[in-house]
């Protein structure tokens, strides 16, 4: 492995390599010996010390029940819970922090506007859109609702290097559809689709559109208010932060407008034996106690990102996607998916190394410490539409360097190695 | 380099032991492991007393592991009788690879067992308690 280039200056005002002494998850050697090499933020990210120190600090010396004790310990619980949704607010671009509702994650806040605002206004013989492209979470809801409701539920469909076809979205949005749902970074493949611009023709044509910002809120910078979105939806667990926390954006007259997801407690004014009274949003969408701790674990990843800078994160990405691409690319018998044009193609390499399963490949790079996901990324009508059943997928983050770029083209020839062209 | 692949796995999956399709067959079974798009098939041929295995053939495609494991399987049916199939042990199976089989392939290691399962047992096949949590 070439220990020089890590002293390469990577445009992005910080080191890859530097960094990774705030993630402890590096102190420790891989189970065979060497280095961790964490190719796989797409799936889940490590976590830097501050997000765990902040969570063991929440729980050590902050920890009360929220939005109820009328004493000092709760009400410090409940300001740092809520500075934790202002810092979501803040980082997405979202107009008041009283549009952040806290859930477990991006599924859980799709199927919160699937079931609450998609029951209320989605009808018989009404049309929503969504894409091939997407992770499953931002499929299946709709198939249920669609199903349950008898309404249409239209496929934009993909060219062949990894971008939503246009003419199938201006075909599908010109039928008037009441929702466009459409990741603003593919998981499977890395593509960065031109949201803003989906976004305005999906208003010209009458329909609200939400925006899966998953893969992207953790890479690059992304305003809901610039791009004009009416939902939007998050995981922390891939931005550094912890899991069990995510958050749903919503327009405060949609969210006010839509009935409750789940009821039980927090979520209400005033219960009678008869009936009862929605709190005001975003509580009215948080029933029983939520993930306190998590919330506040995903405030202190908003502030590292936010420290780094993330427009600096997004070059930094740019940067070892450029020069990954362009090594795996010279690799006999790698195929690479997705369109590799740096300006469309986030830091994510999904690809097929011919004659050998991405499990077997999974498997071959982890005895060499380098962690990749294999398998179908919640995403199989992706695969289906390059007739893949599998890709192995490398995709990085703020800790990694050009070693990794060389650790991962290693491995994928020692895999070829092993396997001798099978 | 790694444990997993050693030669013998990478042997069998290269050259796989009763590979094709048994025709005549008396017994057919295929299954998948939609997960990782693995699949499997396997064709038996029966002797005149109808309880004990005189050939036996897989198809198949998918990891190496699972190719391996259904190769070397294959291999231990001939002369076995249906009852005696039926009450493998899915462990044993494990074991004849030589190889440690983590948590996350032991489906790709048992996809071969469970269609034999499938194909000894009317088209009914689960898999081991072992592989259900992954």
């Amino acid at each position: 492995m070439a220990v020089e280039t890590s002293k390469q200056v990577i445009p992005g005002a910080f080191s890859g390599t530097a960094l990774r002494g705030d993630f402890p998850v590096f102190d420790r050697p891989t189970g065979s010996g060497q280095r961790l090499v964490y190719l796989d933020a797409a799936a889940s990210s490590p976590k830097p010390r501050t997000v765990i120190d902040t969570m063991a600090d929440a729980y050590g010396h902050h920890y009360a029940n929220v939005h109820r004790g009328i004493y000092e310990l709760s009400e410090d619980a409940t300001r740092r819970f809520e500075q934790a949704r202002k810092a979501v607010a803040g980082f997405i671009g979202a107009p008041s922090e009283r549009e952040i509702v806290f859930v477990r994650n991006a599924t859980e806040a799709i199927n919160l506007v699937a079931y609450s605002w998609g029951r209320t206004n989605v009808h018989s013989g009404d049309l929503v859109v969504t894409t091939q492209l997407e992770h499953h979470a931002n499929i299946v809801p709709w198939q249920q609702l669609t199903r349950e409701v008898g309404a249409e539920l239209a496929y934009v469909g993909l060219t062949d290097d990894g971008q939503l076809n246009l003419d199938d979205f201006e075909a599908a949005i010109a039928r008037g559809p009441r929702l466009v749902c459409v990741s603003a970074v593919s998981n499977a493949l890395g593509t960065i689709n031109p949201v803003a611009e989906l976004t305005a023709k999906a208003h010209a044509a009458g329909a609200l559109v939400l925006l899966d910002i998953a893969q992207a809120a953790p890479h690059m910078p992304v305003d809901v208010s610039a791009i004009g979105c009416d939902f939007a939806v998050l995981s922390g667990h891939k931005m550094l932060g912890p899991s069990g926390i995510g958050a749903l954006w919503g327009r405060r007259e949609l969210l006010d407008a839509m009935p409750p997801f789940m009821t039980g407690g927090n979520m209400i004014l005033r219960v009678t034996l008869e009936g009862a009274e929605w709190n005001t949003v975003p509580q009215k969408f948080e029933a029983g106690t939520p993930a306190i701790v998590e919330a506040i674990g995903l405030g202190a990843a908003i502030g590292y990102l936010n420290a780094l800078g993330m427009a600096s994160v997004r070059e930094h990405e740019r940067y070892l996607f450029e020069h990954a691409w362009a090594a795996l690319h010279e690799i006999e018998g790698v195929r690479l998916l997705g369109p590799g044009d740096p300006a469309i193609h986030a830091g994510v390499i999904s690809m097929d190394i011919e004659g050998i399963h991405p499990h077997d490949v999974a498997t071959v790079f982890d005895s060499l410490g380098v962690a990749v996901r294999a398998g179908h990324h919640c995403a199989q009508p992706v695969m289906d539409r390059y007739g893949l059943p599998a890709t192995t997928r490398a995709s990085f983050y703020v800790y990694n360097d050009l070693d990794d770029v060389t650790a991962l083209t290693d491995a994928v020839r020692a895999c070829q190695r092993l396997f001798g062209g099978a | 380099m790694d444990n997993l692949y050693r030669d013998f796995i990478l042997e069998h999956y290269k050259n796989p032991h009763n590979k094709g399709v048994l025709d005549p067959h008396d017994l057919h079974y295929a299954d998948s492991n939609p997960t990782c798009g693995d699949e499997m098939s396997i064709t038996l041929l029966l002797e005149s007393d109808r309880v004990t295995v005189a050939d036996v053939a897989f198809e198949g495609r998918g990891c190496a592991i699972s190719q391996a494991s259904a190769s070397i399987l294959t291999d231990t049916l001939r002369g076995q009788t249906l009852d005696q199939i039926r009450a493998l042990d899915p462990q044993a199976v494990l074991d004849e690879l030589g190889v440690p089989i983590g948590p996350a392939r032991l489906k790709c290691a048992l996809l071969s067992y469970k269609t034999v399962q499938g194909a000894v047992s009317g088209g009914v096949a689960e898999w081991p308690e072992m592989a259900e949590a992954m």
